[in-house]
């Protein structure tokens, strides 16, 4: 029990809080009836992942990765990687971050396109609306 | 050197013209867009052969995205196997393009600009998934091809928007899975470029998490390309999209889906490993053997002829996926050359299809009545297509079947040589039935059949579609004629020689 505390739960909160955020977004796609709660969902599941990502860059007792050329005194000092958090994960993140922009863009113009078209954001009246 | 460059250039070609397609359109020159993008996609195929034929010559190679050594900077890599797929996509994307101009102007009035400037930047994803050498480089190109694929396909009848809307949220989904896979393998490796993570990945092959990141990846692949049961999206996608639009993509996405997943089984991952987990690889043939079987089944109770060829697509998924997964060269073969010989063929279908929809204005199968009458160009050649699809030789069907068919049997999977049987029997009922329609009804008034009605005259749809149709459908026979060289000098390179 304890080392399912410590070890499983205490180290590693970050997977458990990435997948319990995907969990919700994907019932939220699953489940709910209105279009636009469906998008919120996708978003919630994407987000997830660029939280995931975040995370696994973090080190601890490590500062920001901007190098201290210099040191305090003008010597020039080695860096060190321990030191310094990974920033390349939140580098990919800036992509990923512009991708889930796009995508919710292009989701809400075709939610737009379907309102005109029938009127409601509900799936089971557009869909009865189509089979009629 | 431009030769040194073709790797960037058949990217580069169609990204950059779509953004002076889509300015030009906004300051009212509507008329440059078409041919700008035919000459976009002129040097891109061009590129793309001369690619190929370098890599036949010389062997692979490796190009530095702004002069940045891998495995830090982004690695373009180019080697039997995508050199052979990158051909084909810029050949299809070509030829659609070339025979849809007419079309394009008729089903999109005003939109032309928006349709190309979408349509190349689909091309360039395409073309990005195959050459790119970098995992996570991979990503935001399925997420370039996908969300302007989207786009495309968005713009049909009133079912389009919501259909696509369905495809966008299984898309993202399955393209969410291979970024957390991704993750999981940076995680593990520290590292984002295939051929280094193919070097890394065996030193810690044991650990679970290499595992989760092989299945979540694979789990992205197969919602991307359609797998059953993960196809719900991709009848209604493309069935009700524009013909121009669903003609590039129904080709193409998922079948460079399928070159995603080989790669990252032959590559990355290395056979070994995939192959490596008990009953991995049997699940994933009977799951391929459901594929081919319910597709057929569906396309058999569809009444509209687009429709039913979106169903065909996802057998014909099956095909390659299981193909893939019989663990054995034979299969592996099959599986690659049904890749370009499946691409080609629902090219063709596709073409046809929106072909006859073009003069038509309805799919379903009522309206096809008298076709080969009115239209014998484009009849000959879906004639020749269903052909394929069924796997009569000499057209290529025949002959990537063929393989799969010996890999089955080297592999012992009875079951999926039965389905790959029962499902190519399916296509002949599918085919000939709308040749049926086609030829003989509406059934001559006195009795005698076999006679449609005489006095029609030819209408066949605008000359730059028919030509493009007849070359294509040639091309499927030239394609059956060639298999031994492709095999040869091309996929069995591609394949690592320790495979047997």
């Amino acid at each position: 029990m304890e080392h399912f505390l410590t070890e499983v739960l205490a180290d590693h909160y970050n997977y458990w809080a990435y997948i319990a955020l995907m969990m919700i977004g994907l019932y939220a796609m699953i489940a709910k009836n209105n279009l636009v709660k469906k998008i919120i969902g996708m978003n919630i599941f994407q987000t997830a992942i660029i939280l995931f990502y975040v995370s696994i860059g973090f080190k601890k007792n490590a500062t920001i990765p901007i190098l201290d050329a210099h040191g305090a005194h003008g010597h020039e000092v080695v860096a060190h990687a321990v030191d310094y958090i990974n920033p390349l994960p939140h580098v990919l993140m800036l992509t990923a971050i512009v991708v889930s922009v796009a995508t919710l863009g292009v989701a809400l113009a075709l939610v737009l396109k379907i309102y005109r078209e029938h009127g409601t954001l509900e799936e089971d009246d557009i869909l009865n609306q189509l089979s009629e | 050197m431009l030769s040194q460059q073709y790797p960037a250039l058949i990217l580069v070609a169609p990204l950059l013209v779509s953004f002076v397609v889509f300015m030009a359109g906004w300051s009212g020159r509507r008329g440059v867009a078409w041919p700008l993008s035919m000459v976009a996609l002129a040097v891109t195929t061009l590129s793309a052969g001369a690619l190929l034929v370098q890599v036949v010559l010389h062997g692979p190679l490796s190009y530095r995205l702004g002069n940045w050594p891998p495995p830090m900077g982004i690695e373009y890599y180019v080697d039997h196997l995508n050199a052979l797929v990158l051909l084909l996509i810029a050949v299809v994307a070509l030829g659609n393009l070339l025979a849809n101009r007419a079309a394009i102007a008729r089903d999109y009035p005003g939109k032309e600009p928006v349709f190309c400037t979408l349509y190349l930047l689909a091309v360039a994803g395409h073309m990005g998934i195959v050459v790119t050498g970098d995992a996570f480089n991979l990503y935001v190109l399925l997420e370039i091809t996908a969300l302007s694929g989207y786009s495309l396909l968005a713009m049909g009848n009133r079912r389009a928007p919501l259909a696509t809307l369905r495809y966008l949220f299984m898309g993202t989904v399955g393209a969410s899975f291979y970024l957390l896979g991704v993750g999981y393998l940076y995680i593990m490796t520290g590292s984002l470029n295939m051929l280094d993570l193919a070097r890394l990945i065996p030193v810690v092959a044991g650990s679970p998490a290499i595992t989760a990141a092989f299945v979540m990846i694979m789990a992205g692949a197969f919602v991307k390309m359609a797998f059953f049961p993960l196809h719900a999206w991709l009848p209604g996608a493309y069935s009700n999209a524009g013909n121009a639009a669903s003609s590039l993509i129904a080709p193409l996405t998922t079948k460079v889906m399928v070159y995603v997943m080989i790669r990252l089984m032959l590559t990355v991952f290395g056979t070994d490993f995939a192959w490596s987990t008990p009953g991995l690889n049997q699940t994933m043939v009977w799951l391929a053997v459901a594929a081919m079987v319910v597709g057929a089944l569906y396309a058999l109770s569809q009444r509209d002829l687009k429709k039913m060829l979106t169903f065909i697509i996802v057998s014909e998924v099956g095909y390659m996926v299981g193909g893939a997964w019989l663990g054995n060269r034979l299969g592996m073969t099959g599986s690659i050359l049904h890749i370009v010989n499946d691409a080609m063929m629902t090219f063709v279908v596709f073409l046809a299809a929106g072909s006859m929809l073009y003069r038509t204005g309805s799919g379903r199968f009522e309206s096809l009545q008298g076709l080969f009458a009115k239209m014998p160009f484009t009849m000959g050649a879906f004639v020749i297509a269903g052909l394929s699809m069924i796997g009569v030789p000499p057209t290529c069907g025949f002959f990537s079947k063929w393989y799969l068919v010996l890999g089955g049997i080297q592999a012992g999977h009875w079951g999926f040589v039965a389905a790959l049987i029962l499902s190519s029997l399916i296509n002949v009922v599918l085919f000939f039935r709308i040749f049926e329609i086609a030829l003989f009804e509406p059934f001559a008034e006195d009795g005698g059949h076999g006679h449609g009605p005489a006095a029609t005259a030819i209408a066949e749809a605008p000359a730059g579609m028919v030509a493009t149709l007849l070359a294509a459908a040639a091309g499927l026979i030239i394609l059956g004629l060639f298999t031994g060289d492709i095999v040869n000098l091309v996929i069995n390179l591609a394949i690592p020689a320790n495979l047997i």
